[in-house]
């Protein structure tokens, strides 16, 4: 049963990486917040998973408070954002996607050499994962360095707080709950804020291009 | 014994040859109800092989021997990678010849043939789709090799049959590393076999052929020769996918019997595949020729994650 | 006859070689007596060397001896194991077919005579052999000095032209560099005791500091000669600029002694193994691998794409020894074997296969008169012999099967899928990254390999001169054949070969893989066991065999063999030309587009005004603006500070003696001190 459970969170582990990484080479807004709830989806399932094979009850919760706030309920405001933005049919001109992904696999390398030292000590009985968590960070970083729209840096930064999080449950079976909620409230918060931030450039700039921001700078 | 064991080797070559052109009319067919139009009919590839073998082959007079000779190696390069490939069981006497790596170098073997044919005439259109075809192998055909090694990594032996043993009989395990090889896998797939993202397998538009450039100047038994090993190439890329990730079904043993009853199995995945196949072909769009490194490059590099993930998680 | 050494035999023909070559000096211009005798005579020669060294690596005996040539109190000393006998082995066949080809190959009157060509070329033959046969540092620098001597003559044979007098300078040049640090390196391995033979380097324990300054002086001095980067420069300057068997037996043979000098010097010479020399082996070979064969896809002129798919190659031989290093320092014999078959197979399989196809384009240039790709086509029609001779050549430099470059891949990717052994988790994940690589260099070579051939042979005549072109003479279609099959043979007999190779690795690792390779019979390669991998190029070879011919007689059996010929389809264009094929630049197109940070591109574009609208992009090295152009432009800084010294009179050359004279008698006594 344990075996099979580990199995499971491996997998989810490499659909993470695997969304990650199809964040990274994604062009389009409306898929990329389509693949961000996916990625919420397989952080719930592996909390379950985590949570049935521990025998942690407050994870089940956490569970359940991801799976309404990143599967259903961000998805939905940034959906509304983009609808309200009009900014649907925006596309990124990334930079050579495959040199991207190269310098993405050089990240996972990196992240698991870091991971590695750490897994040793964690008393966590999926001790690959770790790495996968960090290396998801990484590139869910990279991803907000690369883009120049607005809304996708957000998203970026969504993606690497579920990491994040994948990161607390599988290495340490998850954090006490109130820390947990006090993250979730941040994370809803943060959305509300940054979305406020995006009508706002928008109304300076008339676009979400960030380079624009570069005007403000004092000469 | 032996006479049971090569009786199932000639029932697992014949089988891919009869059956190639059938799962062509099935894609074409689902195709075709995908977008509204009645279809020929699935039987349409084997009327279509009839009337090319009928008609008079008319060549080029600047063609070489060369040209002449392409479409019996391709076929014949195609016939054997259909042979090699666990389709019905997993124990054939041709199996140990070849395993995974040199598969993927049969393959590449007919790309070669069919890229120098298509440049023997010497028109624009036979070196722009030589030239195309090139491109597209030389990134796909890594991007093979690294999904083979994640497997073979997870098996432990190049060889596919004991792959597939290793997934269908060993202990029930789950092997993440496969879902890279999977998506890339499946890039390669559409990328391999014409399809649509990449070529398009219908199109005579000068701008967008790759593979039916190559095969502008053949006609009557050497088009019919390509064609039918055109569809063995999709066959053995399916059935090659089949054993990969869904080998459930596939027999152990080489007895006509057994091979028989891994029949129906092997015939209801591939109408999935090619359902599926269809869709997909269906619902994108043709990428322009630049963006096709990039599609092949991420395919690639999805592969060599794979790899990596295997490494990682040990397992 | 049983009871001469082998040892004695090959120093035989060593000499037979050298009295050849200096017989060429009396029959200066006797061009009908050099080219069919004794060209003829030497490639025999060859051949008997081949037979008796391969003699030696099957019996197994370790022969030595002692020439007194030289210094008086310095004999030059001989030693022929297994290592050399391999090496010995294919000299001696490739030299068969390139000498035959030669014979026929070499016209009267253009550049060199033809007796100092035949004195450089055997005496080139004979140095090489003598460097196999070396075993103290004297008589090896020796050897190899005259064996880059002698090339370096054999590269300007046309040396009128004074693009080859610059390719050979550049070559010399960094072959000397090259040599100077081979030099070092015997400096370092001797440890101070002054004693320059390779038994007493051998019996030296060195500190893992003086270790790995030998390692990477030997990388250096023998990488220079190979041509890994950033020392490949010469080579695609060289082997355009050399004649057509020269470049066959530069690239083919030549380049090999360095591969033999290093496995000498890490395998043999040093005892200490430490992991990283076989990252950075590893590393600096796919590096050059990857660059070489991009360059070779982008080449428009025949020779020089061959230069680059050299460099491609060497980066291969060295990622495997880099592989086998690794595997040895963590004590894994068997598969340090296993990553040094593949590395030893790949060195014959590319001896044979690259010499072949320099001949073809040696035959090509002789037929035609021309090197660039963009000029040449449609020689199928033309030189057929040649053509399909070529297409061996081309098949086994992409690593297809059934020929003989699929073996070494093969056994190379299965030693890379054998590392996850390795106990360095940091290593293990860099593996699927040296997998990829290699992968994609096989794929790559494809590419430029079905350039080459579809160029030159293929599609419609690119200049009207062309359908004069004739098909080979005699003796090259022997010399070019002997290799053919050479390279068909090393394709699908793979286990006898591995028999061959085998005492080699015993000595050089310990372990060998031929027992297990041939464990299920003969016709089938299994590198550990039949379940992990196998491999029957036979079965292969018959199997597609089988597959055409029983679709040729069904086909002709059920239908018919009717053939009308017509005029190309080509979409029903009523006017089309064969400037319209994809020239050379065309092909190298997508090359060019996704690898665009390789190269420097001067790319010429047509404005909108012009009436006669041309095309033009180049492609160039960066490393020449990187690296060789500073240290040019330093030097000859350098020299023009120094230049200055110089002024011509006299009584200034006079005052620095003066000056040197004070300064030394000021410092004798500080060092009586």
């Amino acid at each position: 049963m344990t075996e099979l459970s580990i199995q499971l969170v491996n997998l989810f582990a490499s659909f993470l990486l695997m969304l990650a990484f199809a964040m990274l080479a994604q062009r389009r807004v409306l898929t990329l917040i389509n693949l961000y709830s996916l990625q919420g989806l397989t952080v719930v399932a592996a909390t379950t998973v985590v949570a049935h094979m521990t025998h942690q009850e407050h994870l089940y919760y956490s569970a359940v408070l991801t799976l309404i706030l990143k599967v259903f309920l961000i998805p939905w405001i940034l959906h509304r954002l983009v609808k309200r933005l009009n900014v649907r049919w925006d596309v990124e001109t990334l930079i050579n996607i495959p040199s991207t992904m190269l310098v993405g696999i050089v990240l996972v390398v990196f992240a698991f050499n870091l991971a590695l030292p750490i897994s040793r000590l964690s008393s966590s009985v999926v001790p690959g994962t770790l790495g996968i968590a960090l290396a998801c960070v990484l590139l869910s970083f990279m991803m907000m360095i690369m883009r120049t729209k607005a809304l996708p840096q957000v998203i970026g930064f969504l993606a690497m707080e579920n990491a994040l999080f994948f990161a607390a449950t599988s290495a340490t079976y998850g954090m006490p709950m109130v820390v947990e909620l006090g993250i979730a409230l941040d994370v809803l918060v943060g959305v509300f804020i940054l979305g406020v931030f995006l009508f706002q450039i928008r109304e300076q700039f008339e676009s979400l291009d960030i380079s624009h921001l570069e005007n403000l700078k004092e000469d | 014994m032996t006479f049971t064991r090569a009786l199932s080797q000639v029932i697992s070559v014949v089988t891919p040859l009869a059956l190639a052109p059938l799962l062509l009319g099935w894609v074409n067919q689902v195709r075709a109800w995908l977008s509204n139009r009645k279809g020929p009919g699935i039987l349409q590839p084997y009327r279509m092989l009839h009337k090319l073998f009928n008609k008079d082959s008319v060549m080029a007079d600047t063609a070489s021997s060369l040209f002449r000779f392409a479409p019996y190696a391709i076929f014949g390069c195609m016939l054997l990678a259909n042979a090699i490939i666990p389709t019905l069981s997993t124990d054939l006497p041709l199996a140990s010849a070849a395993d995974a790596i040199a598969l993927v170098g049969l393959l590449a073997l007919a790309r070669v043939f069919i890229s120098l044919a298509a440049m023997d005439i010497g028109t624009a259109f036979g070196t722009l789709g030589a030239r195309r075809e090139m491109l597209v192998g030389f990134l796909a055909e890594p991007a093979l090799l690294t999904v083979l090694f994640s497997a073979s990594l997870n098996g432990k032996s190049t060889a596919l049959a004991t792959i597939v043993e290793a997934v269908v009989h060993r202990d029930f395990a789950i092997y993440p590393s496969l879902v890279f090889a999977g998506m890339a896998f499946t890039l390669v797939y559409l990328a391999e076999n014409s399809r649509v993202p990449v070529d398009n397998p219908a199109t005579h538009l000068e701008l967008t052929m790759i593979h039916e450039a190559m095969i502008l100047e053949y006609s009557g038994r050497h088009l019919a020769l390509m064609e039918w090993a055109a569809a063995l190439k999709l066959f053995a890329y399916s059935t090659l996918g089949i054993a990969l990730f869904l080998p459930w079904g596939i027999g152990q043993r080489a007895t006509p019997s057994s091979l028989l009853l891994s029949l129906p199995s092997l015939g209801l995945k591939l109408v999935v595949i090619g359902a599926v196949l269809a869709l997909v072909e269906t619902f994108s769009a043709k990428l322009r020729i630049f963006r096709v490194p990039e599609f092949l490059a991420t395919s690639f590099l999805l592969g060599v994650i794979g790899m990596l993930t295997h490494i990682l998680l040990g397992a | 006859m049983l009871n001469i050494m082998t040892i004695d035999w090959v120093l035989w023909i060593i000499g037979a070689w050298i009295a050849l070559g200096l017989l060429g000096i009396v029959a200066l211009h006797k061009f009908a007596l050099v080219a069919r005798v004794f060209f003829p005579l030497g490639a025999v020669g060859g051949l008997i060397l081949a037979y008796a060294a391969a003699r030696a690596l099957v019996s197994g005996r370790v022969e030595s001896k002692q020439l007194a040539l030289g210094l008086p109190s310095l004999p030059f000393h001989l030693r022929l194991d297994a290592l050399s006998a391999f090496f010995l082995v294919i000299i001696g066949l490739a030299s068969f077919g390139i000498s035959i080809f030669a014979a026929g190959y070499f016209r009267n009157g253009e550049g060199t005579a033809p007796g100092l060509l035949c004195l450089e070329f055997h005496f080139f033959l004979a140095s090489m052999a003598l460097v196999l046969l070396a075993d103290d540092a004297y008589s090896f620098m020796v050897a190899w000095e005259s064996m880059a001597l002698t090339s370096y003559f054999l590269v300007t044979a046309n040396h009128r032209l004074p693009k080859i007098r610059a390719a050979g300078f550049l070559y010399l040049l960094i072959a000397h560099i090259g040599a100077i640090a081979i030099l070092l390196c015997f400096g370092v391995l001797q440890a101070n005791t002054g004693d320059y033979t390779f038994a007493n380097m051998r019996a030296q324990n060195l500190s893992s500091f003086w270790a790995s300054a030998a390692f990477l002086l030997a990388i250096f001095g023998f990488g220079a000669k190979a041509g890994i980067l950033p020392l490949h420069i010469w080579l695609p300057e060289a082997h355009p600029a050399a004649p057509s068997p020269v470049s066959a037996l530069m690239s083919g043979v030549m380049l090999k002694m360095a591969i033999y000098g290093l496995l000498r010097v890490c395998f043999d010479l040093l005892h200490l193994h430490i992991w990283w020399w076989g990252v950075v082996m590893l590393a600096l070979g796919l590096i050059t691998a990857i660059f070489g064969v991009v360059f070779a896809a982008v080449q428009v002129e025949m020779k020089r794409l061959l230069a680059y798919s050299s460099i491609e190659n060497i980066g291969l031989l060295f990622a495997a020894m880099g592989l086998a290093l690794l595997f040895r320092s963590y004590g894994m014999n068997a598969l340090a074997a296993l990553a040094l078959t593949a590395c030893l197979y790949h060195v014959a399989g590319h001896a044979f296969f690259k010499s072949l196809l320099f001949l073809t384009t040696g035959s090509v240039l002789h037929a035609t008169g021309e090197r660039n790709l963009g000029r040449l086509g449609g020689l199928i029609r033309f030189m057929p012999w040649v053509a399909w001779l070529a297409l061996i050549g081309v098949l086994a430099s992409s690593g297809l099967p059934p020929f003989s470059g699929f073996v070494s891949e093969w056994l190379l990717l299965q030693s890379f899928l054998f590392t996850p052994g390795l106990p360095q988790p940091f290593l293990n994940m860099l593996i699927p990254i040296a997998t990829a690589s290699i992968a994609l260099t096989a794929a790559l070579a494809g590419y430029a390999m079905v350039k080459f051939f579809g160029v030159i042979f293929l599609g419609q005549p690119r200049e009207e001169k062309l359908s004069q072109a004739h098909d080979a003479g005699k003796f090259e279609k022997i010399g070019m054949g002997w290799l053919a099959i050479l390279s068909i043979g090393l394709g699908v007999a793979p286990n006898s070969v591995i028999h061959l190779i085998d005492p080699v690795t015993r000595g050089l690792v310990g372990d060998g893989i031929a027992h297990n390779a041939s464990a299920n019979g003969w016709w089938l390669v299994t590198p550990t066991s039949i379940a992990r991998a196998s491999y029957g190029p036979l079965y292969f070879l018959f199997g597609v065999m089988a597959a055409c011919a029983v679709a040729f007689v069904l086909v002709r059996l059920f239908y018919h063999a009717r053939l009308r010929r017509s005029a190309p389809w080509g979409g029903g264009h009523p006017w089309r030309n064969s400037r319209m094929q994809d020239t050379a630049e065309g092909y190298g197109q997508p090359i060019r587009q996704i690898f665009e940070p390789f190269f420097h591109l001067e790319r010429h574009l047509p404005k909108p005004e012009d009436t006669e609208p041309e095309y033009s992009v180049a492609v160039s090295d960066k490393f020449w603006e990187g690296i060789y152009m500073p240290i040019a432009r330093a030097t000859e800084y350098v020299s023009a500070k120094v230049g200055r010294l110089q002024q011509g009179r006299i009584s200034i050359y006079l005052l620095y003696s003066f000056i040197t004279l004070l300064v030394i008698l000021l410092l004798v006594p500080t060092a009586r001190r």
